[in-house]
């Protein structure tokens, strides 16, 4: 047992990561169409409540960030740190309970949110009961993970692992602080929705300033770091090249963290939160740009003396098309963090471009690309069913993620510009109502955009599938004693 | 408080130095380990370094130097970044060398506009309202107020919807004269019914009451229930009078005709006795000031539905009337 590496629990995370991917694509495909059509899913009846749109947009941002990217993450930590420490997971009943605990996480979150269920505060809406569930997860993810580290056979530990290490112990702090809460069964509250209730333990701006430094650091430990560990050691392992540079990834690794860590302020500009506190925002939020933009390089860079396979290789676009839309919407963000910019920005469709760009483009796109790499791997295949497949996924959401955004950052600066405009005699031109007008048609693009992303998915979905089926669980694989020194 | 600055966000000092501690070190600790890293670019021709270590088989790694351009504009967002919380608030309650505030922004662009547009606006305040609502040019403004501030409830075309007035029809809850329209724009109107269900004896009450109201205005009714409520309706006198009528002046609404607020039904009117209605007008002239009140209220006027000033109404006033008191008591 201890000879080889466990992959049960890797196929486990990998295989939900597309089942979660479908969900939350098709909950996002709804709301977009909600969007066009807003009372087409009142045809439902009784069923209809649960499916509005404040409702179920909660359970699309959990189902795609923490459902689908947290699997791949769960799947491809718990592979990679294996691989690279050269030594099998800490405990198998560990990794058990970790995969296990995070499906009812999920599948609780699927059920509450629907009902209405939810803390209110944004990426953080599960209530308190579930908050303790996620806690005790994570913090067995975070003995399994580092205990591994630990017992590796590799001098050194290996750059991907930091990233994973750095996000595993910032999730946590972030879940704890901003989920401090009251819940109101300690008033004495027994009805059945009071049992879920809970109140945030902070109030006013103090809870707003909370709520974003968790809500932006999501986006900076959950949606980044974690990631760019991923990317770490797919796009080496896929390119047959070695990491461009280790003192680069030094630098944007520790200023990377460091400097995330302030910039949650940028989501309150020009509200009731101090000054001072939004102009620390913005200036780390621009210096930002550096270190992000380190680990795009590092990634990109990888690839010198193989830029040829980008032509053959349909998962080395994935990934490298990945770190494209990473330092853009890397560059996007810093950006909409100037005061300026972000009094024209700030509550239009532009935010929603630049989440999904880096969501779609980033997130997602270096996951499929990371997952072409593993399933064939963890099945004992030589490489998935179909590459041409992989091809055409390819395209069908590089073009879907252009079509979004695209649409999204019209309708943003649309709606930025109407909002403002005033006539001669100080009135606004435009009323609200024509703003929402206005956007209406690039409102049925990003509809296709999704679509096509949404298609995708289904598409990777078959080819996963007749790769599963065409082959056969490896629960052999031998770790390797040769280190070199 | 904190003296010389203008907001009390710390109440400490501690607070203060803490937040431009950390921020100062975060900046230097940022630099520190750019430098650290900062090496001379390699040689023509010359191959980077390939570190020993090996990770997985393959896995290796080379050393290059940090690209010059990306180690260059890391220095420079830092320089800049420390550039900015010289000049502007940043580390704790230092407030930066030019002065500036959001609120200081905000409040100049707001006295600037104000100005401005207070002259295109002004000219109109004297003016006779019925004179202001046949001009083309007020009319046009009117309606950009219109859209910006009233068209969230009234709709972009006036006509309201259940619980919010039609203002271009000729009812009027309150009174449809210039000065009543620029009275109820200028200081609002608190619309309440309180719930009545007790006081009629609950549901079987309610829909008597219902039938009885019906009959009031000649509309078909059950003439049984009717002559059930009729008894009960005195519990809904000392507001809509014995005869249904209502008191405009108070705003208390005529039920014998044939307008609805919240609906004319049988089963509109019950809903409305058992759980009352919470209607309302916000006041707007705090927040619009006189001359887009006086504008509005032209606008709306003009809308349709104005009514003559009644005879012995004085000119209008600048300064509007305050509104009568129109909350009914509780039963």
């Amino acid at each position: 047992m201890e000879a080889t590496y466990n992959y049960k629990v890797v196929r486990q995370f990998a295989i939900m990561t597309v089942v979660w991917g479908i969900v939350g694509m098709l909950v996002g495909v709804i709301l977009a169409s909600q969007l066009i059509w807003p009372t087409f899913t009142e045809a439902l009846g009784p069923l209809a409540p649960y499916l509005s749109y404040g409702r179920i947009r909660p359970l699309h941002t959990n189902a795609v960030i923490f459902a689908f990217g947290g699997s791949a993450l769960f799947a491809t930590s718990l592979y990679v740190v294996q691989r690279t420490c050269q030594a099998r997971l800490l405990s198998d009943g560990l990794a058990s309970f970790v995969f296990w605990g995070w499906q009812i996480i999920i599948v609780l979150a699927a059920v509450t949110l629907p009902m209405g269920i939810t803390t209110s505060k944004e990426y953080s809406e599960l209530e308190w009961p579930i908050d303790i569930l996620i806690t005790v997860v994570w913090v067995a993810y975070a003995i399994l993970f580092f205990g591994t580290v630990m017992k590796r056979k590799t001098q050194h530990i290996y750059v991907a692992n930091w990233f994973f290490g750095a996000y595993i112990l910032t999730i946590a702090l972030l879940h704890l602080v901003n989920s401090a809460e009251l819940p109101w069964i300690l008033g004495g509250h027994t009805s059945f929705l009071g049992m879920f209730k809970s109140y945030s333990a902070y109030a006013g701006v103090q809870d707003a300033m909370v709520q974003w430094w968790y809500g932006h650091n999501a986006v900076g430990f959950f949606l980044t770091t974690a990631f760019l560990g991923m990317m770490y050691y797919f796009i080496p392992k896929q390119a047959g090249r070695p990491i461009f540079s280790y003192r680069l990834s030094i630098v944007h690794f520790w200023t990377l963290n460091f400097i995330y860590m302030w910039a949650g302020p940028h989501h309150l500009m020009y509200t009731a939160l101090p000054d001072w506190a939004q102009s620390l925002g913005m200036v780390f939020s621009l210096m930002l740009i550096a270190p992000s933009w380190g680990g795009m390089m590092n990634g990109i860079m990888t690839l010198s003396g193989a830029w040829h396979k980008l032509r053959t290789d349909p998962i080395l676009k994935f990934l490298i098309t990945a770190m494209s839309f990473y330092g853009m919407s890397t560059f996007e963000g810093p950006m909409m963090s100037v005061k300026t910019v972000n009094a024209l920005s700030h509550y239009t469709d532009w935010g929603i471009a630049h989440v999904h760009s880096g969501s779609l483009g980033w997130v997602a796109m270096i996951s499929m690309g990371s997952l072409y790499h593993l399933i064939p791997r963890l099945w004992g295949r030589e490489e998935m069913y179909s590459v041409k497949l992989i091809n055409v996924h390819f395209w069908w959401s590089t073009i879907g993620v252009v079509l979004y955004i695209a649409s999204m950052w019209i309708a943003g600066v649309a709606e930025g510009l109407m909002w403002r405009a005033t006539n001669l005699d100080g009135t606004l031109t435009y009323s609200f109502a024509q703003s929402v007008a206005a956007i209406y048609p690039f409102y049925v693009i990003r509809l296709v955009g999704g679509t096509m992303f949404f298609a995708g998915m289904l598409l990777m979905t078959y080819n996963v599938w007749k790769t599963v089926a065409a082959g056969k669980a490896v629960n052999d694989a031998r770790i390797p004693q040769a280190v070199a020194a | 408080m904190i003296a010389g600055y203008a907001v009390p966000d710390f109440v400490s000092e501690f607070w203060h130095y803490y937040i431009a501690a950390i921020s100062i070190a975060g900046i230097i600790f940022s630099l520190w380990v750019l430098s650290s890293q900062t090496t001379k670019k390699l040689a023509h021709g010359e191959q980077a370094e390939l570190m020993v270590h090996a990770w997985d088989g393959d896995l290796q790694e080379l050393n290059n130097p940090l690209p010059r351009w990306w180690m260059w504009m890391f220095y420079g967002l830092t320089f800049f970044g420390i550039g900015y919380l010289v000049l502007y608030p940043g580390l704790g309650k230092y407030p930066g060398t030019l002065g500036w505030s959001s609120y200081q922004e905000w409040k100049d662009e707001k006295t600037k506009v104000d100005g401005d547009f207070e002259k295109v606006m002004a000219p109109f305040k004297s003016e006779n309202l019925m004179t202001v609502a046949a001009d083309p040019k007020a009319r046009e403004m009117g309606q950009h107020l219109f859209m910006t501030y009233c068209s969230q409830c009234h709709g972009s075309q006036a006509q309201g919807g259940k619980g919010i007035p039609d203002l271009t029809d000729k009812q009027w809850l309150f009174g449809g004269s210039p000065e009543d329209v620029q009275a109820s724009i200028a200081n609002g109107h608190a619309a309440e019914m309180p719930p009545m269900g007790d006081a009629v004896g609950g549901e079987a009450g309610a829909k008597a009451v219902a039938n009885y109201v019906l009959s009031l205005g000649g509309k078909p009714h059950d003439a049984a229930l009717a002559a059930a409520g009729k008894d009960k309706f005195a519990a809904c006198e000392a507001c809509h009078g014995a005869d249904g009528k209502g008191n405009k002046a108070a705003g208390f609404p005529d039920i014998s005709d044939n307008v609805w607020q919240y609906g004319g039904s049988e089963s509109a009117i019950v809903q409305s006795i058992m759980k009352g209605r919470k209607g309302g007008m916000p006041a707007q002239l705090e927040a619009l000031g006189e001359s887009k009140v006086h504008l509005l209220a032209a606008y709306v006027w003009g809308l349709g539905g104005g009514q003559q000033p009644a005879p012995a109404a004085p000119a209008p006033a600048v300064v509007v009337a305050p509104a009568a008191p129109a909350a009914a008591p509780a039963p």
